[in-house]
């Protein structure tokens, strides 16, 4: 059936007007009575042993009611299992320049801010590795003791004949690209708030409550119980509105636990909020990363061959890393068919921030270098680029050379309507000069097939109960973050069972109500959840249909469930006009009293008719179900099925997923000459989810998506000074401002995938990984230069544009270059250091004769 | 800091604080009187999730003392909304998608609110403009455009003295 009453047709958020009111509470709008603010003191050090923490003085301050450090909660966690590094205040070392150190509990923020200078910590520095191919290079002095060579993981896959498969190629291409690190910067700075009941028996702490903003509820559960050695039902975490994640809240964030530990010292509730500098020292963004990449093509443009090899700078903690390490390689395949594919990853620690998930998590850098370099080969060989796309497409359904399982494949369409509406064929290289067009393809998983801890439970449950009254209420553990899960939820369980989506309720991600769903990461929400829904809804729906039908006196294969009314399809009622005034809200339920009770019209008549119906409403369709069957509640749960978690080669559990997203991008770039600078005019994004269950979210995720790719292409990027973050605030953290944000037209493909909810697979993240390179190649097609270094800053562009002419780089601002670090220049003030700045390096010369061992809380 | 008195005017109603003289109208607002509408995302009035309107001018209360405004009309998100619905600019927010999660959402509110209260028929660059002092890292803006253009539309069409909803 494709004629649909509630999906496919746009709607608002169901949580929409929470938002615009402002009534809609975020974990940092929230607060208790005797609440504490916590406040967090950070390491100045990139690498430095703790040799003695005094919180003496700060203890003694008043109104200051705990100070806890890595001794009171020294359990390390991480959330991959085979990454429990971290632990939520450091214990013996400090690894970056703003690890967390010491926490304090006060009566008010001005208290604990006081207090954190208090703190007394003796460090003993250690050599610090800012470079992951410098750090590669370590014997001693390592970051974590048991990571050799600071090296967190590499892999090394061989899929296919590599030998064979280069010797067949007519052109080989091979170049080194690099792109920069960038972070998730959502607007909601990461909040926590810790509560501990008293047992009511003993008046010790009992049962832990928490709110957070966090993307996983379930994990955090999970990693709270491991690190304050508390059994999971004793810990509640209840997500309130998230105000974005990206992937920054996809894992446990230090606050997260620390708000927990000081609650528990303090015997009263703390609620932590990062400032934003502190949210840029979480971090967890996309790593920096060098990939050299090879590819064999035949003089068509097919491909026989790519090699690729992928350096990542992880920074301190492993984080998702060796996760993002192997999407990194995985996903080379299920967008193009290539026969033979070598990978080589390296995921390397630095004494950094640890970088982690973010929004297309793993594939992005490297698809940038591989449409980039796509783009070269069909220059050199004279090919159309969006051509030489075509003649590398799969042929699904099939299982890639790297054992990923593709069905639904609507990249062919992509391409089609990206060309036909951009004008593709007509303008390419037609343009005035100083202006062009590029294209690119890029993929995404719809969910990761296999879960992070690996077990056999459904990766999503959902609840669903129905009362008298009519009211759909769904239990998910699903985390909306502002992309639509409980929206996607309430239509697809309304779709269903046939009933207006205002009687839908969702109750989403608390621990202690809905059953568990592994998180919003991988873009698995409306795959993953959808399905359980779906099933959910079928289950309690059965139980509807079958009293229905007794009371129809029909079969219950003729009983049709739609529009807010149940009928017996068998008859003429088939073609009953159900108009907008049967629909909920629009009639007038009649009201009467039964023993002193005010009951609504549909259970009166439930008493007063009892005989045969033809038709009816779907309350009263709800209480003869429960009047027959008792409550009426369903259940349904969703597991990847064994043929989409890939291939049994080591790391083959990362990168298959029951769907994969495609889409295909045309930017329209113009470049100032004389100044290096680029601007986007439009971009035409084509993106095949599958079905589009909400096409006004479908359309805000791929544009939202698009839009912060065109922020990685040409401004966003986190730059460091020997560890030190050079940029944390939102004004230098530069993202596109909306005068610098293109119209960008999305195309909605809808392949139908077999096994997604309705057929709808991702959409939130696959569109990211093909802004890029559509920007780059428009910028080759524009001026003529391949900028193989994101993003393409008007200092890269102009130096790429005068090397090309053969003239002298102009030396606009100072090295940056992490490999560089005898160079130093001035930290630009700093808030959170409260413009003192930390302390130098030890081998910045203006640190030269100063005592290395000083407290910190000092500086310069 | 030793607190001192001040009535400050905020969504047509006066309330009586005690605040130290150093403290932001942001930190009153959400904390003192619970108008958590308002947020603080960037610190540094770098964002504009936090602004609200005093005296009609939309003002960054992350950067801006409480005591200051006394005698000023503080108009927050929480006194946007109709007596018994959404405003069309909210209701257009949620139908266009223009509010994914929220949390510059209420920054917006009031921006936009002073550009329609001042140009009733803003160009698109007009508009682009006024919207750069808010940062959203979500919709990028496109579908905020549309969600504004409807308010416009409709209130083109409508009754000078009747507003109806976009849509």
């Amino acid at each position: 059936m494709t004629d649909f009453s509630v999906i496919g047709k746009s709607i608002a958020m169901v949580d929409a007007a929470g938002k615009t009111t402002g009534a809609g509470k975020y974990t940092d709008d929230l607060s208790l009575p005797g609440m504490l603010v916590g406040k967090i003191l950070h390491s100045v050090y990139p690498h430095a042993r703790i040799k003695r923490i005094d919180t003496s003085r700060a203890k003694a301050l008043d109104g200051v009611v705990a100070v806890v450090t890595g001794a009171d909660a020294p359990n390390p966690y991480g959330i991959l299992p085979v990454g429990h590094d971290e632990t939520a205040l450091a214990v013996e070392k400090v690894r970056y320049v703003g690890d967390h150190v010491a926490c304090v509990a006060a009566i008010s923020e001005e208290i604990a801010e006081n207090a954190i200078e208090l703190i007394d910590v003796e460090y003993e520095l250690l050599p610090a590795y800012f470079d992951p191919v410098e750090s590669m290079k370590a014997e001693t002095d390592l970051i974590h003791e048991n990571r050799a060579h600071n090296i967190e993981k590499d892999y090394h896959h061989v899929f296919g004949d590599l030998d064979k498969g280069f010797a067949e190629a007519d052109y080989i291409a091979e170049g080194r690209y690099l792109a920069n690190e960038v972070t998730h910067a959502a607007m909601e700075p990461h909040s926590t708030l810790a509560n501990f009941e008293l047992d009511p028996h003993t008046g010790k702490l009992g049962r832990l409550t928490v709110w957070s903003s966090t993307q996983v509820p379930y994990y955090l559960q999970h990693k709270l119980s491991l690190v304050l050695e508390m059994p999971m039902s004793q810990i509640r975490v209840i997500k309130p509105l998230v105000g974005g994640g990206f992937g920054g809240k996809s894992e446990i964030i230090p606050l997260e636990i620390i708000a927990a530990v000081a609650a528990r010292a303090a015997r009263a509730p703390v609620k932590i909020t990062y400032t934003r500098e502190e949210v840029f020292w979480a971090h967890r963004g996309r790593p920096r990363t060098i990939i050299d990449l090879k590819t064999g093509v035949k003089n068509d443009g097919r491909m026989t061959a790519v090699a690729c090899k992928v350096i990542q700078d992880g920074g301190a903690y492993c984080s998702y890393g060796v996760v993002t390490i192997l999407y990194s390689g995985a996903l080379l395949g299920a967008l193009y068919d290539i026969p033979n594919i070598r990978y080589d990853g390296y995921r390397v620690l630095t004494n950094k921030p640890a970088c982690g998930a973010m929004r297309g998590h793993g594939t992005v850098n490297v698809r940038f270098a591989f449409e980039s370099q796509m783009d070269e080969i069909a220059a050199k060989l004279k090919l159309d680029p969006a051509e030489m796309r075509r003649v590398n497409l799969l042929k699904p359904p099939t299982v890639t050379v790297n054992g990923l399982r593709v069905l639904s494949y609507g990249l062919p369409e992509c391409i089609d309507q990206v060309v036909t509406r951009s004008g593709w064929k007509e303008r390419k290289g037609k343009l005035p000069k100083g202006r062009g067009l590029g294209v690119a393809c890029s993929h995404y998983v719809s969910g990761a097939a296999n879960s992070i801890i690996r077990s056999d439970m459904p990766h999503s449950t959902v609840n669903i109960k129905i009362d008298r009254d009519g009211s759909v209420v769904i239990y998910t553990g699903a985390s909306e973050i502002g992309q639509g899960s409980d929206t996607m939820t309430a239509q697809v369980v309304a779709e269903v069972l046939g009933c207006e989506i205002a009687r839908v309720n969702v109750i989403a991600a608390d621990t202690d109500l809905t059953p568990i769903d592994l998180g919003s990461y991988s873009s698995r929400v409306t795959f993953m959840a959808g399905n359980a829904a779906l099933r959910a809804a079928a289950d309690v729906k059965k139980n509807i249909v079958s009293a229905a039908a007794k009371r129809m006196n029909c079969a219950p294969e003729d009983v049709i469930m739609r529009n807010d009314r149940v009928w017996n399809g068998g008859t003429t009622l088939s073609d009953y006009d159900f108009t907008a005034s049967d629909s909920l809200g629009e009639k007038e339920a009649a009201r009467g009293h039964v023993d002193g009770q005010i009951l609504r019209g549909s259970v009166l008549q439930t008493r007063k008719e009892d005989g045969p119906k033809d038709h009816m409403s779907f309350e009263e369709a709800v209480v003869a179900a429960i009047d027959f069957h008792g409550a009426l509640t369903g259940t349904g749960s969703y597991a990847p099925p064994a043929a989409a978690r890939g291939g049994k080669h080591k790391g083959g559990g990362v990168g298959p997923s029951p769907a994969y997203s495609y889409s295909a991008q045309v930017a329209e770039v113009s470049v100032d000459e004389d100044t290096g600078e680029v601007t986007v005019h439009k971009v035409w994004a084509a993106h095949d989810c599958g079905r589009a269950l909400n096409p006004v979210a479908v359309e805000g995720q791929v544009i939202g998506s698009v839009w912060m790719g065109l922020g990685q292409a040409l401004e966003e990027e986190i730059v460091w000074k020997d560890g030190l973050l050079m940029n944390p605030g939102l004004l230098e953290y530069r993202s596109p401002s909306s005068t610098e944000s293109p119209e960008i037209e999305c195309i909605i493909v809808e392949s139908i995938d077999p096994e997604g909810p309705f057929g709808a697979k991702e959409a939130g993240e696959g569109s990211l990984a093909a802004t890029i390179p559509a920007i780059s190649n428009a910028i080759y097609d524009a001026v003529g230069v391949r900028l193989r270094e994101s993003p393409f800053t008007p200092e890269r562009v102009l130096a790429a544009l005068r090397a090309k002419k053969g003239m002298k780089r102009i030396e606009m601002t100072e090295s940056v270059d992490p490999t560089a670090p005898e160079k130093f220049r001035e930290h630009g003030g700093s808030l959170w250091f409260r413009g003192k700045g930390p302390m130098r390096h030890p081998l910045d010369p203006a640190r030269q004769g100063t005592n290395a061992g000083s407290p910190a809380g000092g500086g310069d | 800091m030793k607190k001192e008195l001040i009535e400050l005017r905020i969504n047509g109603r006066t309330h009586e604080l005690a605040i130290e003289p150093n403290k932001l109208l942001l930190d009153v607002l959400r904390q003192d009187l619970g108008l958590t509408g308002s947020k603080r995302a960037c610190d540094d009035s770098s964002c504009g999730s936090c602004t609200v309107q005093v005296d009609g001018v939309p003002m960054l209360s992350c950067t801006m003392l409480a005591a200051s405004c006394e005698g000023q009309e503080i108009t927050t998100v929480e006194g946007l909304a109709d007596h018994d619905g959404l405003a069309a600019l909210q209701k257009a927010y949620g139908d266009f998608g223009g509010a994914q999660c929220g949390f510059c959402t209420p920054g917006f509110m009031m921006t936009v609110r002073w550009l329609l209260a001042n140009n009733h028929d803003p160009s698109e660059q007009e508009i682009r403009e006024a919207l750069s002092s808010n940062l959203c890292r979500c919709t990028g803006y496109s579908q905020m455009y549309q969600a504004i253009r409807a308010v416009i539309e409709a209130e083109q069409k409508s009754t000078p003295t009747e507003m109806v909803g976009a849509k």
